[in-house]
């Protein structure tokens, strides 16, 4: 189990920086929003870890802040990502003022 | 979720991690649709895809179920998240990213702490099961503290001037972080005992917060980028703990994407990333009093909004040079109103992007297209310093250490070596500026006494529209 753990990370180390190198200096922030919300990938662990047997009250606390914090990463970085992008994707010469943006 | 002895394939196993694959490849393939603004906003969308399969695949799970409490917790993120989101400001996204790698790093340290505690203190659970956790929960604490301190300063809710102990820090900084491995080596070792745990997750938490209040305004980018890479590291060591496949590869993509970043911001500024951690530059302790050394005792030439406004409506190419005193003033749009009414009179425009300017990576290229710049003029450092040399104004808002000339000939500047847009260069130099304060970094900045340099005084917003207002009656 350790060793095919470790495989995947190494890999996925390697696999990420080969993806993220390609990404050019204008998107960096909305790359960092766009990491924000796939960290928000251990929502996964407090879903796995409150659904353990034998979880006292306290636990179950700290669970459900853990599964608000990573829900908020997940909700928050992936729509203020798409808001930033749709800027970004705009043409030079045809801003059409839609999306509900003050 | 009854029958559990008739488990149907949805429960299987095998299946679940067919499901984390999936999402994990969609992630990846999302990821790189980031490589150019016009697949980006699909690639964003592919991943939040893959991310609802992973969250789904683990709700599959055969578990104690506590569904309420999931919900619960699930629509207290959602409740924060979702306005949060929709609301923030283009300027505000550096506080934005800051507090959402806390959070992630806080959900990383509360899930281990819960594990600890659900497993008796690792009682029965395999040492590298208890080692990753550890880790998880040591470098989670350090990144939640750590960013709600970024987040403040940015927010200006904490003093924006670093906050050192002096000389004494490093030691105490060393010292905690050995403690905080001492007593995760004490646990791991099979000692059970809750105190040593949360005396851990002190020293971590501790650490986190000495760490950033000494980083300055022009650090921020590289502390941002740091903390991001933390969580993402965080949240892998999170996944080999838990034996979840996509927590691993998301956690490393954030982890390599954070790493990069920060390499990127600390190449930027010409420094080591311990040095940037141990304080310095935007200023430890040693360069606050060592700044200007009061050899500029040239003249400043100030000019008003028409003679700049006259200047620009004769150039043929102006080369704008925004920096963190554009967002402060969120001048952006008043910005590409100036560019819009010089391109109507045939002017060319460009705008040239320091790596670190402003205070995260990427935050004017945001704001400028938040103003509807086209993204093809905004240039990168290398790409725009070779055209300074045919540019008739550059007109510099805001932006003040990423100009400072001394960077190439001073070599007892604390800023020297640093890469700079070589704005001296242009025939022209406006600088927008509210007054001669130095910047961030307390540095005094040659660029306005020399000859071909005039200073408009004010705040970057009113001074811009100044400008074009000017130029109509040109």
């Amino acid at each position: 189990m350790l060793i095919t753990n470790l495989t995947i990370l190494v890999l996925a180390g390697f696999v990420g920086f080969a993806v993220i190198s390609k990404v050019p200096n204008t998107l960096h922030t909305p790359l960092m929003s766009g990491t924000n919300a796939i960290h928000g990938i251990v929502l996964l662990g407090g879903l796995l870890v409150i659904g353990f047997s034998g979880n006292s009250t306290f636990n179950k606390v700290i669970l459900v802040i853990a599964i608000a914090f990573g829900t908020i990463n997940i909700v928050g970085g992936f729509l203020v990502t798409d808001r930033m992008l749709e800027m970004f994707k705009r043409k030079p010469e045809a801003p059409p003022p839609k999306d509900g943006e003050e | 979720m009854s029958g559990l002895a008739t488990t149907s394939f949805i429960q299987n196993a095998d299946f679940l991690h067919v499901l984390y694959i999936v999402a994990f490849a969609l992630f990846i393939y999302g990821l790189s649709g980031l490589t150019g603004p016009r697949t980006a906003v699909r690639g964003n969308r592919i991943a939040a895809v893959g991310m609802a399969i992973a969250v789904l695949a683990t709700l599959l799970q055969p578990t104690e179920g506590n569904w309420v409490l999931i919900v619960v917790g699930v629509l207290i993120g959602a409740l924060i998240g979702v306005p949060a989101a929709r609301r923030v400001k283009m300027t505000a996204m550096p506080q934005m990213v800051a507090l959402f790698n806390g959070v992630g790093g806080g959900a990383v340290f509360l899930i281990a702490w819960a594990e600890f505690r659900n497993s008796h203190g690792y009682i029965a659970t395999p040492t590298y099961v208890a080692l990753f956790s550890l880790f998880a929960a040591i470098v989670g604490s350090v990144s939640f503290w750590g960013s709600l301190i970024a987040f403040g300063k940015l927010q200006e809710l904490l003093p924006g001037r670093p906050i050192t102990l002096g000389r004494p820090q490093q030691l105490v900084n060393g010292l905690l972080l050995l403690g905080a491995l001492l007593l995760a080596a004490l646990v791991a070792d099979g000692s059970h005992s809750q105190l040593e745990f949360i005396g851990m997750l002190l020293c971590a938490a501790v650490l986190g917060k000495l760490v950033v209040l000494p980083i300055g305004g022009a650090d921020m980018p590289v502390v941002i980028s740091m903390l991001n890479a933390f969580t993402g590291l965080s949240a892998a060591a999170t996944g080999v703990a838990l034996n979840n496949p996509a927590l691993i590869v998301a956690g490393m993509i954030v982890g390599a994407s954070g790493s990069i970043l920060t390499n990127l911001m600390a190449v930027a500024m010409n420094r080591s990333i311990p040095a940037i951690i141990a304080g310095g530059f935007g200023g430890g302790g040693q360069v606050a009093g060592a700044s200007g050394a009061g050899e500029q005792a040239g003249s400043v030439r100030s000019v008003s909004a028409a003679d700049v406004a006259i200047q620009l409506a004769y150039a043929r190419l102006v080369v704008i040079v925004p920096g963190y005193g554009m967002a402060v003033a969120q001048a952006q749009h008043a910005v590409r109103e100036l560019a819009k009414a010089l391109e109507a009179r045939g002017v060319e425009v460009q705008y040239a992007i320091h790596p670190v300017a402003g205070r995260m990576p990427g935050h004017m290229n945001v704001l400028l297209a938040e103003a509807d710049v086209p993204y093809d003029q905004l240039k990168e450092m290398d790409q725009i310093n070779p055209e300074f040399a045919r540019t008739d104004v550059a007109l510099v808002i805001g932006a003040n250490d990423v100009t400072n000339p001394a960077a190439k000939t001073n070599p007892g500047s604390p800023i020297y070596g640093m890469p700079i847009l070589d704005v001296e260069a242009a025939h022209s130099v406006v600088v927008i500026k509210r007054s001669m304060n130095p910047g961030f970094a307390g540095i005094e900045n040659e660029l306005y006494y020399k000859p071909n340099t005039s200073m408009l005084f004010g705040d970057a917003k009113s001074a811009v529209t100044a400008i074009t207002a000017e130029l109509a009656a040109v």
